[in-house]
């Protein structure tokens, strides 16, 4: 029993709070939402309608022009030309049609309108058209503007684009490439460190413990102008590359050990006395507790503070951004994506798909391992709770 | 490609194996540096000791090193680089200072930091804290409360495009297709650029870091309500407090000191906010920030070293209390264990 679950019996309607948790859901999932459906609709279509018509089909205003004035035939006094406004091209439901690219919409579908000069057009759902005119036709077939409706389609094609000509696929296996050492290299080194400082006593440890706690908060905007005269000047010294993949995992690895030792101190000093001394009473070493007890038992510690890094660095723009360069081939996802938006701004075919790809596995990470991630929270921020 | 992968597997392997032999090897070493022979008991002791002197250190090196060469170095660089000129070559005093209070861009981003101080952290606990009263209620609210921390998980640039997508305008008499147009123009509004309103725009970015950081609040405000002791409630109950009694006066107190880990937290994310604006407007239409001015000065026109070390201390300044606060609070700890 709970707090909360005792103050339900004095609570609210229970209904407001369904309706009102559902509507915030909503809200939350909405924008998300948006761009996977957008992603997965032609270009065309994306700029006729909002995404929500996707799935109700979308209206397009086009144009068909109608048949020659020699495929008339007399009937009566009239002159009529008939056939579809589909003709050689792809079909759909006709809403309404018009003579005048201003108004597509002017009359609705099977009404018959007359559009002066003694001439008379009627355009059906399905396309067929019916003009006729008391007097011969002159000229060049008649230009109509039509509002059709397609039904809802949704293709893939957008993601074969940006996977393969947009550079996504490239920068994809590069983020892989920077968030996956630069996980497990700084876990392993914090993990060391937590146990050093939790489970030995040596001078300096509190002092070291404080600044590890200080520099928590130390905004990276203070790193970036000495990191980067200092990766420079070893790239001149050395004849390398200043920019490398190294140089990125060792600068996240480095601005995640504050936390990594501060969370998995917060652990490893929680851990059982008993355990610890009596493994060393049996002639083990700090090197093997740590290996065959520490690293197993805590491994929740390893695996949460593992999920916040893996998204820090699959996520971070900046650290990428000075440290590895933007030229084509070095663009991580995030930085790919800042590009496109420059370049392709107002092609959301090509920009919701591209995000689509930088967020999916990120959030596949979340839900699968979204227990572990709140335990981190939780032992980061309410500690003793 | 597939070479790229090949090699970044190959690096994982070889980074992780290196780390792993740099412990075992500098453990062996250490035991043959100061062995212990059985039959010299009292050398035993003495190099017994020795070890366990060495050996933190042998543990924490690595670290040591990382957060020396990559934090506490760069810290003291910066400092000495904000009195020195473009290039860091030349000592100005405190020029580049008196440039930043005079310079309108700077002032610009300092009024839009204030604003963003004192939006998002109130933003995100006050809807935090509701969303997580309220999904304790239900029997779906798990469900609700992963959907509402979803967003923590997607990067700020690909947040960005989302949002930029909804803020979408088309001019003249397209139609709209951005979400936020559409609603405006279905109650009979007229369609905005939203992103380039003077003022206003700022609050349409905020509403991104809000979008994210919710679930962050709401997960960690949840934590804590759960663990308000029930006799508290129960007594007020007895006493006749209705809900809203119960909640402001009974629940939230005792939840203070959580409130104001969020609250500090997301404070020190926004100070750093900088890939929202860069991917929106770029500090365009007056919405820069100090996070986006700084790396503007760190490239333009070449690097303007002296400058961005400035606007880089700004930030670290603003930061300090709540560093200060951590280390006394991590402190009074360690004297409690």
């Amino acid at each position: 029993m709970s707090a909360v679950a005792s103050l339900r019996r004095v609570g609210l309607p229970r209904l407001i709070v369904h309706v009102s948790v559902l509507v915030i859901c909503i809200i939350w999932l909405i924008p998300t939402l948006g761009i996977l459906v957008t992603s997965f609709r032609e270009a065309g279509q994306i700029t006729a309608s909002g995404w929500w018509t996707a799935f109700t089909g979308a209206a397009e205003t086009s144009a068909a022009r109608l048949g020659e004035p020699s495929t008339a035939r007399q009937e009566g006094a009239n002159y009529v030309i008939s056939g579809s406004v589909f003709e050689g091209g792809k079909g759909g439901t006709v809403r309404a049609f018009g003579t005048r690219v201003a108004a597509p919409t002017e009359f609705t579908a099977g009404q018959a309108a007359d559009i002066g000069n003694g001439e008379t057009l009627t355009v059906n759902e399905d396309g067929s058209y019916t003009y006729s005119k008391n007097a011969p036709f002159e000229g060049r077939g008649k230009r109509v503007y039509l509002s059709v409706a397609t039904p809802p389609s949704f293709t893939t094609e957008n993601y074969r684009t940006v996977l393969t000509s947009q550079g996504i696929g490239q920068s994809f296996v590069n983020s892989l490439t920077v968030a996956v050492p630069a996980t497990i290299i700084p876990i392993l080194i914090a993990a060391f460190a937590a146990y050093a400082l939790s489970w030995m006593e040596f001078p300096g440890r509190a002092l070291i413990i404080a600044l590890v706690v200080g520099l928590i908060v130390v905004p990276l905007q203070m790193s970036l102008i000495p990191l980067l005269k200092m990766y420079n000047e070893i790239g001149n010294f050395f004849g390398v590359p200043s920019r490398s993949y190294a140089g990125i995992w060792l600068a996240h690895s480095a601005f995640g050990m504050p936390l990594a030792i501060y969370l998995l101190r917060n652990y490893i000093s929680g851990l059982p006395r008993e355990i610890i001394e009596s493994a060393r009473v049996d002639g083990a070493s700090d090197f093997e507790i740590f290996v065959k007890i520490i690293l197993p038992l805590s491994f929740p510690a390893l695996a949460s503070f593992s999920i916040f890094q893996f998204l820090w660095t699959w996520n971070d723009l900046l650290v990428a951004m000075v440290f590895l360069g933007t030229g084509k081939d070095q663009l991580v996802l995030t930085g790919a994506l800042n590009a496109l938006l420059g370049s392709m701004g107002g092609k959301w075919e090509i920009l919701t798909a591209s995000a689509f790809i930088t967020i999916v596995v990120p959030i596949i990470v979340f839900f699968a391992l979204q227990r572990y991630l709140v335990r981190g929270l939780l032992a980061g921020s309410v500690k003793g709770g | 490609m597939i070479s790229q992968i090949v090699s970044a597997v190959g690096v994982v392997i070889a980074g992780v194996f290196v780390c792993a032999l740099y412990y075992w090897l500098s453990d062996k070493i250490l035991q043959i540096i100061f062995p212990v022979p059985v039959e010299n008991v009292r050398a035993a002791s003495v190099n017994l000791n020795r070890r366990a002197m060495v050996r933190p250190w042998l543990f924490l090196g690595p670290a040591l090193i990382l957060l020396v060469v990559y934090l506490v170095y760069p810290v003291v660089a910066t400092f000495i680089l904000s009195f020195y000129d473009r290039s860091g070559g030349n000592f100005v005093g405190l020029a580049n200072y008196r440039w930043a209070i005079q310079d309108a861009q700077f002032r610009q981003s300092i009024f839009n930091n204030i604003l963003w101080l004192a939006v998002v952290p109130a933003a995100c606990t006050f809807f935090g804290l509701v969303i997580a009263v309220l999904t304790d209620r239900i029997w779906w609210g798990n469900l609700a409360k992963s959907l509402i921390f979803m967003p923590m998980a997607i990067s700020f640039v690909g947040a960005s495009v989302i949002w930029k997508f909804i803020y979408e305008y088309r001019g003249g008499s397209e139609t709209q297709i951005g979400l936020l147009n559409a609603i405006v123009q279905a109650i009979g509004g007229s369609p905005q650029v939203w992103i380039s309103l003077p003022f206003w725009n700022n609050f349409f970015l905020m509403a991104i870091l809000i979008w994210i950081q919710t679930g962050f609040a709401m997960v960690i405000l949840s934590a804590a309500l759960r663990g308000i002791p029930e006799e508290t409630i129960e007594a007020a109950v007895i006493d006749g407090a209705n809900g809203w009694q119960i909640f402001w006066k009974i629940m939230v107190p005792q939840i203070w000191g959580t409130i104001a880990v969020v609250w500090t937290t997301i404070t020190i994310l926004v100070l750093k906010v900088f890939d929202i604006v860069l991917t929106m407007t770029n500090g365009q239409w007056n919405t820069m920030v100090l996070a986006n001015l700084m790396f503007d000065w760190m490239f333009r026109g070449g690097g303007d070293s002296g400058r961005s070390a400035v606007i880089a201390l700004v930030i670290m300044a603003a930061v300090t209390p709540i560093m200060i606060w951590n280390i006394r609070q991590a402190n009074k700890e360690m004297g409690g264990h």
